[in-house]
């Protein structure tokens, strides 16, 4: 336990009634509600909280917003443990525990800060310079980098938390509640937009929250609290606190993350989501971003204690911290005055304010002079002294045009260096709007150039750093805003009185003058990237702004550079005599700030990452043990294994089944598509290769789709219900694909053709029995149709009832055997299954998965597409001329077929494999090559499309894609997988009733 | 979420639609009359402008219907939206 001895007795927006305590290094301490983790460590004069990325140096809290550089911990334990968390983000709650990264075995001994010892070997580049041979050795040695580089930890477990995603519309969204993002959202609230404003703080207020400013003769903050209590009256505005926009992208769509309970710890009730992703469309959107302070280019202006003013400011004043004992406060412009004043207000020991201006403005020397804060001119910082924490600093007059010091150092004796360079506005959103920043020499900063979007800036974000102004523009752009969505008159409301001191012009400092006495000056603090780094790349020749960011990693952090842009830019500006405006900045992408994975996945994890499909059957295949593969979405049964069967002995005993006797599958999932219309015979001719005229009611045909470029897309069988009216099978995979590609041709080429089509997929239970006893089963279980083979031949369907279950029989088979596709409604599958399975008792009757039907049709010689077929197979290829029409003027394909190469002789084409080691099954996929030599590349000649052991003919077999295969019969061909080479006959692909007869039988 | 105007169903969210690809481009009447190249100029050949494009997609998760949309390649924003069969509209503003 310790003290909070930089914390105030009184003051600040903490919740004194709800102390807390909390765990940072392992070490406990106390803090309050509504502290953050850095005001509460600050608060216990904790200044040392990690260790840097590249050098490993001591560093401290340098801003207290969601622009700081350093202060990166790991948030949480186990599976909650959270890497790279702004430590002024992290909202304190009970028993919150933390940890620095970057360091090892502990932030105050760090075996990495050798690396500091070894500066003057890790130059800018110095990866690419050094790591770049052998280049086999890379892995080697990105092992040892990313490991010494220790960006925090990902946890390794799954996370526990929940997180949701919603959508919203809105007429005006407004990005920050400061002063001029609360007025915006007034004007436009007002007169009934709907508003929708985000910040990222728990708090609105913005830049309030850390001021002592008066608006209306009053504490600003009770402006801000009319304002949100008007705002949450208004039934059209959404307030969301904790929620930071992210991202800007196309069509004003914004991404924001909501925090909803990491403030809370973690907790066992997720009634709550922890974050929640916000998708918003909005009609126009107000910037009110804020502006972020530029720290100072000086030596050493990374240790533990210098910290940007604005931040020195807003600690004393949210949260009642003093960020040091003794300060000085370094500045080029107006905005650290009062903030001096606000330090000294709060008990700081503040010894003087250091202005590089020659001549500040008056107004600030009285104030100083009351609180006994000298006022030095014309001079600046130059170098921090102290290790782990400041223990002082020297100071130099500054030579009129900035390069160098003069004269000796005055050294002061402080803990806090409190340093402004200036204002940089927030122009990320801006930025991924697609605007292009525009340099303004007035404030040496960039602003917002050219809208691309419905959008506007406001306040600070537009440069506008005065509190009446952005109140003004808050108004204004509100007001207009809402306007252009059809509300109000675009009239602002009256601007309140401020208590405003207005402000002189900066002095432009990028680069202090060293002090010599080799200090290293960074520009970017979270990539150790220091203004020596910049040199040596301009030295070098990196003279484009995103070269330097890429060769130097400056800008290239987790905080992407929000500090250090401006700075590195304005460097590599001097030293190659640029203006800022003519290097221009680097491009800004999202997220603003980093977003959990989780968020972004929300629901779509685990079981709900990707719909299932299941048959209507499918609880009866897991009562019998049925193992599942995954076909498309759907789960089919891969096999039924009895009791200590392998897959093999399985597969053997079902596909015995079915060639002696009766075997039953669950076939539901084939893709089922009704035609039906005057142009439907028109349609089935066009995108089947063969002819469809003389198919005649109650038959059906098998047909082959191809790609316009003659390759083949689908197989299925389509049967003739009436003149105008067919039943199309699709494979299973390819059942929505081959729906989409009938509509698409129809609604985008056929405008005239009269055809509707309805997917039935899943309105049928298909249950296919096959086997010599399948016509004997169906015939106990179906008195109404005649199955004998002169009245109900093969390829033809009859309407009739099976087991008292109206049923539509196709008698087609993809085994090879006698075989009838039974449909019935899918309400009526388990009872039809149920029947089938009693009364084939008899018959030994099998139920069998896809593994089983893969060996049936393969020994067939039947293709599947997408196995036999890789969108660079014709019909020809597959050996399947037959199917495809001569006579037919045009079908989809047809011109495809007849390029030249579709008609090459060494084309890949399918053949049979018989291995000649008959305990040998060939691996699927294995390369069939001309050449063994013992190691790859060898000549390859084609692969094994289909592999298995067939029961039938006690033997394994194959089916492949054969450079000329078909004029290869009877060749030895060597087949290589895996190192191992197998040598297997080349055979026609059909190894099983080769006249058809048990199929017509 | 960008909101795309079905002519059918009016704005939905763009994750309703699948893209089709460059719009306007008709099968030939007679392919068998075609060259190889000019017929691998119909399969293959599409234009990547920078600006105005008109394409076609289809309210895949909603009514099933395809239709035409000019886009900006640029900025993404839509500039028209029409039917099918409908001629190509002069690119607004």
């Amino acid at each position: 336990m310790t003290d909070q001895r930089f914390r105030n007795a009184a003051g600040g927006r903490i919740d004194r009634s709800r102390p807390l305590t909390f765990q940072f290094n392992g070490r406990r301490y106390d803090g309050f509600g509504g502290d953050t983790l850095a005001s509460a460590l600050l608060a216990n004069g904790v200044r040392l909280v990690g260790r840097s990325f590249k050098y490993h140096r001591p560093r401290g809290i340098v801003a207290a917003g969601s622009e700081e550089s350093n202060a990166l911990v790991q948030l949480g334990t186990g599976a909650r443990t959270e890497p790279n968390v702004r430590a002024t983000q992290a909202e304190m709650h009970d028993e919150l525990s933390a940890a620095s990264v970057n360091c090892w075995p502990s932030v105050e001994v760090d075996v990495g800060a050798i690396n500091s010892a070894l500066a003057a070997f890790l130059p800018a580049g110095f990866y690419y310079k050094t790591f770049m041979w052998p280049p086999r050795a890379w892995r080697f040695y990105e092992w040892f980098i990313r490991r010494a580089a220790g960006l925090g930890r990902a946890p390794t477990e799954p996370d526990p938390d929940r997180y949701e995603k919603t959508y919203a519309h809105c007429d005006v969204a407004v990005v920050g509640a400061g002063p001029a993002g609360l007025a915006a959202a007034l004007a436009a609230g007002r007169v009934g937009a709907r508003v929708i404003l985000a910040d990222e703080s728990s708090e609105f207020g913005g830049s309030l929250l850390g001021e002592a400013a008066t608006i209306a003769a009053a504490p600003a903050l009770d402006w801000v609290a009319g304002a949100m209590a008007e705002l949450a009256a208004l039934p059209e505005v959404r307030l969301l606190p904790r929620t930071t926009v992210f991202g800007y992208y196309d069509h004003n769509h914004l991404g924001l993350i909501e925090r909803v309970t990491d403030h809370l710890g973690p907790r066992t009730d997720t009634t709550l989501p922890r974050q929640r992703l916000w998708k918003v469309l909005a009609r126009q959107v107000v910037l009110a971003t804020g502006a972020i302070e530029r720290p100072l280019v000086f030596d050493d202006n990374d240790r533990p204690g210098v910290m940007l003013a604005s931040a020195a400011r807003t600690y004393a004043n949210r949260w009642a911290v003093r960020a040091g004992d003794r300060a000085i406060v370094v500045t080029n412009n107006d905005s650290a005055y009062p903030a001096a004043l606000d330090l000294s207000e709060a008990g700081v020991n503040v010894q003087a304010v250091i202005d590089a201006r020659e001549t500040p403005p008056d107004a600030w020397r009285e104030p100083l002079r009351v609180r006994g804060i000298d006022l030095a001119a014309g001079r600046t910082v130059a170098a921090a002294l102290g290790r782990k924490r400041v223990e002082g600093a020297e100071v130099y007059e500054l030579a009129a045009d900035g390069s160098r010091l003069i004269g000796a150092a005055r050294c002061y004796d402080c803990d806090l260096i409190a340093v402004s360079g200036g204002w940089s506005p927030t122009l990320h959103l801006f930025s991924q709007s697609g605007g292009r920043p525009r340099f303004d020499a007035g404030i040496a900063a960039f602003v917002p150039g050219e809208s691309r979007q419905a959008e506007r800036s406001v306040g600070a974000a537009r440069g506008t750093f005065s509190l009446a102004g952005c109140l003004a523009e808050g108004f204004a752009g509100g007001a207009a805003a809402a306007l252009a969505c059809g509300f109000g008159d675009g009239v602002a409301p009256p601007v309140p009185a401020t208590g405003d001191t207005p402000a002189g012009p900066l002095r432009p400092l990028w680069r202090v003058p060293t002090a010599g006495h080799g200090g290293k000056a960074f520009v970017d603090a979270q990539n150790d990237v220091t203004a020596d780094d910049v040199e040596l790349a301009a030295r070098e020749g990196y003279r484009s702004v995103e070269h330097l960011k890429r060769y130097t990693t400056t800008g290239m952090g987790t905080d992407q550079g929000k500090t250090s842009n401006v700075n590195a830019l304005a460097i590599l500006a001097d030293l190659t005599n640029a203006t800022i405006a003519e290097v221009g900045t680097t491009t800004f992408r999202p997220p603003y700030t980093p977003v959990t994975y989780g968020a972004l996945a929300g629901r779509s994890v685990g079981d709900r990452f990707d719909p299932v499909r299941m048959t209507g059957l499918h609880q009866w295949h897991e009562a019998a043990g049925a193992l599942f593969e995954d076909v498309g979405q759907w789960k089919r049964p891969w096999y039924y294994p009895r009791r200590g069967e392998t897959l093999h002995q399985a597969v053997a005993r079902e596909c015995g089944a079915v060639r002696a006797s009766l075997g039953i599958v669950d076939a539901s999932t084939l893709g089922k598509i009704d035609i039906q219309g005057p142009d439907a015979l028109k349609l089935l001719n066009l995108v089947y290769t063969n002819a469809w005229d003389n198919l005649e009611v109650g038959r059906c045909r098998y047909g082959l789709m191809l790609k316009e470029d003659g390759m083949v897309f689908d197989d299925g069988v389509t049967a003739r219900l009436g003149p105008n009216h067919y039943h199309m099978t699709t494979t299973t995979g390819g059942a929505a694909r081959v729906m989409g590609w009938l509509e698409e041709w129809v609604q985008c080429e056929w405008l005239d053709m009269r055809v509707h089509f309805t997917s039935t997929t899943t309105h049928w239970t298909v249950v296919a029995i096959a086997g010599p006893n399948a016509r004997r089963l169906l015939a106990e279980l179906c008195p109404d149709i005649d199955l004998e083979s002169a009245a109900f031949p093969f390829m033809a369907w009859r309407d009739g009832t099976v087991a008292g279950i109206p049923a539509r029989v196709f008698r087609v088979s993809f085994s090879g055997e006698q075989s009838y596709e039974i449909n019935v409604p899918s309400s009526c599958g388990v009872a039809l299954w149920q029947v089938l399975m009693t009364a084939g008792a008899k018959y030994d009757i099998t139920p069998y998965g896809t593994e089983t039907m893969h060996v049936l049709r393969a020994e067939k010689g039947f293709v599947i597409v997408g196995q036999e077929t890789d969108g660079t197979t014709t019909p020809q290829d597959l050996g399947m001329d037959w199917i495809v029409s001569k006579k037919k003027t045009d079908f989809i394909g047809k011109r495809g077929l007849t390029r030249a190469d579709c008609g090459r002789a060494d084309r890949k084409q399918l053949v049979g494999l018989l291995p000649e080691n008959s305990k040998d099954t060939l691996q699927e996929g294995a390369q069939i090559v001309a050449e063994i030599r013992p190691k790859p590349p060898m000549p390859m000649e084609g692969h094994v499309t289909s592999s298995y052991w067939s029961a039938a003919l006690g033997r394994p077999f194959a089916l492949a894609l054969l450079m000329g295969g078909r004029a290869r019969h009877g060749q030895t061909v060597a087949v290589s997988s895996y190192g191992t080479t197998s040598w297997a006959k080349v055979v026609p692909p059909i190894f099983w009733d080769k006249e058809g007869e048990r199929l017509r039988g | 979420m960008h909101l795309i105007a079905c002519p059918w169903c009016g704005p939905r969210d763009e994750v309703e639609y699948a893209y089709g690809g460059e719009g306007h481009i008709a099968r030939p009447a007679r392919p068998e009359a075609l060259s190889d190249g000019a017929y691998a100029d119909y399969l293959f050949m599409r234009r990547n402008p920078k600006g105005v494009h008109a394409e076609r997609w289809v309210h895949a998760a909603g009514c099933r219907r395809w239709f035409n949309v000019l886009r900006d390649t640029v900025s993404h924003r839509i500039l028209a939206v029409y039917k099918m069969g409908e001629p190509r509209p002069e690119a607004g503003p």
